[in-house]
């Protein structure tokens, strides 16, 4: 039995940018909150208690096919559920760029941002050791949360160049509130080290992880630890909008002034149309809210806001660009598809995604390549692979009711 | 004072807070892998937002559940030892 729910405007993803859509959707409109998280909030606002909104949230939905245009199946706690609705708002948000190093599948190797949502989440690292790493302002962010929370920060090691970052960190005093933001961020961490130009090498341990190697592409030292907490980075989340044809372009999703792909009446927002924070998010949200309710002129008198946030998001990418020696970082026999334990050897081996997916299952996992796609799209020059439904594994339940016999399913 | 949750790993009790999700729970108790991966590595949680599946868990029976979206409940069986 298929949940029906239907809506003028549904919102797909509750961070930032979800909530700012269907807040300024609202307006005698029914608008559906629809997020896989149980709980509203993206990774920003995790565990946090919001204001509430009139519209309608359905949490631990995840959507994973869309049967015709206007409707979308997710999967429920319920059972598989079926959403309509006239217009719609994608915000899927950015993940971790993970890149692959000997010894990152060690249990306690997690995500920066992963280590915050799972302390976030209930996990204490109070007297804990550990080293931020990585790339981008959240390593920052990441750092002096785990502080407050009373972990034992060794270091941060931010891969760009202290003159890149030095200019990042410049080019903030023309944007007061962010200036503030990060002035605020650098006095609490007050005694732990920052090194720009420093990036992890290797994680040691046996079973689980004991200390890191830290490189400047030079020295090398270990620094012992209880947690690494590794990203470079943000992915956007460009599988949904794929997945209901809208157009990407290097990675992030095609977009037009009112927010709209160039699928008619499906609008994305936040990270997934570049990285930029809060505050890109916040807007963009805004203004597809506004233009999908039908009030185009409340829409346009937050471009200017708009045009601020993606000069921010550019600087931002140019900052924290990827060093070409983290190319260099996996050894022939360290893992890159954690899913499938496919070797870095065993894909140097192929020469095309079609190949390393035909000979290795490389991406075939249950992440359907979500970890190990934008890594090896980093290390071998790899477009993204194109998005088929299942867009994430689902019960087979939720595919029954209407299988076709040539819908494969992934295996989990 | 609020009120613990219970939960079992591979057979021993756990006490949490309310609002835990497993892979915190399993975190904070010393269980360090959640899994093992094809080739027998021990595995345990990575991103904490539900995309990278390391987390995941049998629950109550049920192969597969993601550690990191599942909120604790009194009486939960976990195991550990699946693929």
């Amino acid at each position: 039995m298929d949940l029906e729910r239907r809506f003028d405007v549904l919102v797909v993803g509750a961070g930032p940018a979800g909530l700012a859509a269907a807040a300024a959707a609202e307006c005698g409109r029914s608008v559906g909150l629809a997020d896989e998280n149980p709980a509203p909030g993206g990774q920003i606002w995790r565990g946090e208690s919001l204001a509430p909104t009139p519209s309608t949230f359905l949490g631990g939905v995840r959507v994973f096919a869309q049967p015709r245009a206007g409707a979308l199946w997710a999967e429920a706690p319920e059972g598989r559920m079926v959403l309509l609705y006239d217009q719609l708002i994608l915000a899927p948000g950015a993940r971790e760029r993970f890149l692959p190093f000997p010894g990152w599948t060690l249990p306690n190797v997690t995500g920066a941002g992963g280590l915050q949502a799972l302390v976030k989440s209930g996990l204490s690292v109070a007297g804990k050791a550990v080293v931020v790493a990585g790339s981008g302002p959240l390593l920052l962010a990441v750092a002096g949360f785990l502080l407050k929370n009373g972990a034992v920060v060794r270091l941060i090691a931010e891969q760009a160049l202290l003159r890149r970052v030095a200019r990042f960190g410049l080019g903030l005093a023309r944007s007061p509130g962010k200036f503030v933001q990060a002035t605020g961020l650098l006095r609490a961490m007050r005694g732990v080290p920052y090194r720009p130009g420093c990036w992890p090498a290797a994680a040691l341990g046996e079973g689980r992880l004991h200390a890191v190697t830290l490189t400047d592409g030079s020295d090398r030292r270990d620094v012992p630890c209880d947690f690494l907490a590794c990203g470079f980075g943000l992915v956007p989340n460009t599988e949904l909008p794929r997945l209901l044809g809208c157009l990407t372009r290097d990675g992030v999703v095609t977009v037009d002034d009112w927010q709209q792909t160039t699928v008619p009446d499906v609008f994305c927002v936040g990270e997934a149309t570049g990285v930029g924070g809060l505050d890109k998010s916040l807007v963009e949200g805004r203004i597809a809210g506004y233009a999908a309710g039908g009030r185009p002129d409340a829409a346009r008198r937050w471009f200017p806001a708009r045009d601020r946030a993606r000069r921010f998001a550019s600087s931002l990418a140019r900052a924290f660009a990827l060093r070409a020696e983290l190319k260099r970082l996996p050894h022939p026999e360290t893992l890159v598809c954690r899913c499938e334990d496919v070797t870095y050897a065993r894909l140097l081996a192929c020469d095309s995604p079609r190949a390393a997916k035909l000979q290795t299952r490389c991406g075939m996992g249950p992440c359907q390549g979500r970890i190990c796609g934008p890594a090896v799209g980093f290390l071998r020059g790899w477009p993204a692979d194109t998005v088929r439904p299942p867009s994430v594994p689902v019960r087979l339940g939720s595919l029954a009711a209407e299988v076709q016999p040539h819908t494969a399913c992934g295996r989990t | 004072v609020p009120e613990t949750v219970a939960i079992r790993v591979d057979g021993r009790e756990v006490l949490v807070m309310p609002g835990t999700t497993l892979a915190a729970a399993l975190l904070g108790s010393g269980v360090v892998a959640t899994r093992r991966s094809l080739t027998g590595e021990p595995r345990g949680p990575v991103c904490g937002m539900g995309v990278c599946f390391e987390c995941r868990v049998t629950v109550d029976g049920a192969p597969h559940r993601l550690g990191c979206q599942t909120f604790c409940a009194d009486g939960m069986e976990v195991r550990t030892d699946g693929p």
